[in-house]
């Protein structure tokens, strides 16, 4: 009984974990779907760049690990600005179909660059001392690092809330989600917004890439590989808003984390069975908005 | 050559449409060396096909087709490897027939949605599959792949010879068939009202058409051929791989039939040509590079070149057309 706690205690810690870098990386794309319309399945390729970033930044250069978070962060939202303004923004009123083909050349570029510059192997990531012990807890010991990706994540979602919840932007940003026509025609800019939350929905995913590449390993095959699992907390969650993908997200994250424990023979299986099951339930998902 | 499968559109097969066929039948003659390259290009041909059927032509952007495609060279491995039915037809009945039916359940559940959530569930079914294929390992040998795949001679006559004559053949009459099912169903009533359908589902809807029918009839089709594609692929390589249910199959696909033109019947035959010539030409020698290459190729293809190169090549006719009027 005693090991059978440990062992949920444990599962839910390190589901809860994965979830909240799951919820960093995805929130973004919910966001910007919403907003744009966007099929952007080349997503995952910020959230890896992020990865690669952090890791240079720490190895190359001997960049404080904070500090090489935040960097990654703010390359990889400056860089999307620009992929924004030169491509992206020339498919908006383009069909679905042009927007995934695009996304994924997008993917087989990226892979390609990552290969030609790191190879093939994944990146190591060299925590620093201070996030390397044991956290002890009610007379249990976590590993401090996942300790605090749970803390940042929460720091992040009340971040986020009170972002889109309670200011001005984030109002803006509602209204343009609800309808496009209606906040333009008061007088909102809505490209300037497209504009800006795409960078900070790249940016968040870069920066969840960076906090999670000790999880999910960076590698070339990292947008390709974990796409599924950025799209299924997507549409499980709900587009255009934040609470829907962060309990799609935390629940795909504990509930990944418990199989691959437990019935590991069952692998992503019932992960994409459930998602299926769910979709044709809420075609909108969890806390779509739109039937 | 374009055909966009309007109703008033001739559908008698014109003489250029003949020229496929006789390019086909004279590379077995002109380059034996390369027949089981050629074999492999006429199945990628028949599975572009199948998914120009769904995309181009019904407007259901689908991220999973490699579910029907690894279905069917799955049904035609485990037939000869497990069960020992080494019949070349009936790994390919079985083939089309499971396909179809996986086409009708998955389709029945996921044409119901439509835009984002209908991608995510392509892909997530496509993923299903392959979850299964690799923990199956008694059935699927897994990520090993499934090896011993005999495929006896077709009607006891023509065995399948080390240099893929016999596949080649098998591969051009399959492919044959295809187009002219395919030919006949984009030039019917029923044709036009798919491409009525990605032009504009809510007007379909409301002038009273059946939209949910003709899409699933569609994806049934489209399904059960990509399953034939499968046992060929099978049958020429006498092996099957995870990789036939892979994501990157089902976009590598897309790439291809994007490279034609999407939309056309024949985009689905200029496509794999290109591809999977440059592939075997370059892919070994320089991984990287290829799939940049490929990257490159789509978002510019995307940006500027929507309609592939039969698009090309029909504005470049438009334009010498254009110039020569006005001196007649």
């Amino acid at each position: 009984m005693q090991e059978f706690i440990a062992s949920v205690v444990s599962v839910a810690f390190h589901g809860t974990a994965y979830g909240m870098i799951l919820y960093v990386i995805s929130v973004g794309l919910s966001v910007t779907m919403g907003l744009m319309g966007f099929a952007n399945l080349a997503h995952g390729v910020f959230a890896m760049a992020g990865g690669y970033v952090l890791t240079t930044a720490m190895d190359r250069f001997g960049i404080p690990f904070p500090v090489s978070l935040a960097i990654a962060f703010g390359l990889v939202a400056a860089a999307s600005v620009v992929l924004e303004r030169a491509l992206y923004a020339r498919l908006y009123t383009a069909g679905e179909l042009a927007q995934v083909l695009f996304t994924i050349g997008l993917i087989f570029i990226a892979a390609a660059v990552a290969r030609l510059i790191y190879g093939t192997l994944q990146q190591p990531v060299h925590l620093p001392e201070y996030m390397k012990g044991q956290f002890s807890l009610l007379g249990r010991d976590f590993p401090t690092y996942r300790v605090f990706i749970i803390a940042f994540g929460a720091v992040m979602v009340a971040a986020l809330w009170f972002g889109v919840e309670r200011t001005r932007f984030g109002a803006m940003v509602r209204a343009a989600v609800d309808n496009r026509g209606m906040a333009q025609s008061i007088g909102i800019d809505t490209q300037r917004l497209f504009m800006l939350t795409f960078a900070l929905g790249s940016g968040l995913a870069g920066l969840g890439g960076a906090l999670g590449a000790e999880i999910i390993a960076v590698e070339p095959s990292y947008p390709f590989e974990h796409l599924v699992y950025f799209l299924i907390v997507v549409a499980v969650g709900g587009l255009g808003t934040l609470r829907g993908p962060f309990i799609a997200a935390l629940v795909i994250g504990i509930a990944d984390t418990a199989i691959k424990y437990w019935v590991p023979q069952f692998g992503a299986f019932l992960i994409y069975v459930a998602t299926i099951g769910l979709l044709l339930w809420r075609p909108a998902g969890l806390s779509g908005r739109t039937a | 050559m374009r055909h966009n499968g309007s109703y008033s559109a001739d559908s008698r097969i014109s003489w250029v449409e003949w020229l496929p066929w006789l390019a086909g039948i004279a590379a077995f003659f002109l380059l034996p060396d390369f027949l089981s390259l050629g074999a492999r290009i006429l199945v990628y041909v028949m599975y572009a096909l199948s998914l120009d059927l769904v995309v181009g032509y019904a407007g259901i952007v689908t991220l999973g087709h490699s579910a029907f495609f690894g279905f069917g060279a799955y049904i035609a491995g485990i037939l000869a490897a497990r069960l020992g039915w080494t019949d070349p037809l009936i790994q390919l009945v079985f083939a089309v027939a499971g396909a179809g039916v996986l086409g009708l359940v998955t389709g029945a559940v996921i044409l119901r949605t439509r835009g984002l959530t209908l991608l995510m569930l392509t892909l997530a079914i496509a993923s299903i599959l392959l979850e299964i294929a690799n923990k199956a390992t008694g059935l699927t040998g897994g990520a090993d792949g499934l090896s011993g795949v005999t495929i006896a001679p077709i009607f006891g006559l023509f065995r399948f010879d080390m240099f893929g004559k016999t596949a080649y053949w098998m591969c051009l009459v399959a492919l044959f068939t295809s187009w002219w099912i395919v030919r006949r169903v984009i030039y019917s009533p029923f044709g036009a009202s798919l491409v009525g359908i990605r032009e504009n589902f809510v007007r379909m809807s409301a002038i009273g058409s059946p939209v949910y029918g003709r899409l699933l009839s569609v994806y049934v089709l489209s399904a059960a051929l990509a399953g034939a594609a499968g046992a060929l692929i099978t049958q020429t390589n006498q092996f099957v791989g995870l990789n036939v249910l892979s994501f990157e199959s089902s976009g590598e696909l897309l790439v291809m039939l994007i490279l034609g033109g999407v939309g056309r019947i024949y985009g689905a035959f200029v496509g794999p040509v290109f591809y999977m010539i440059a592939q075997d030409q370059l892919a070994k020698q320089f991984p990287e590079y290829w799939s940049m290459g490929i990257g490159l190729l789509l978002v510019v293809i995307v940006m500027f070149a929507r309609d592939g190169v039969l698009g090309i090549l029909d504005r470049v006719i438009a334009f010498v057309r254009r110039r020569r009027q006005p001196a007649s």
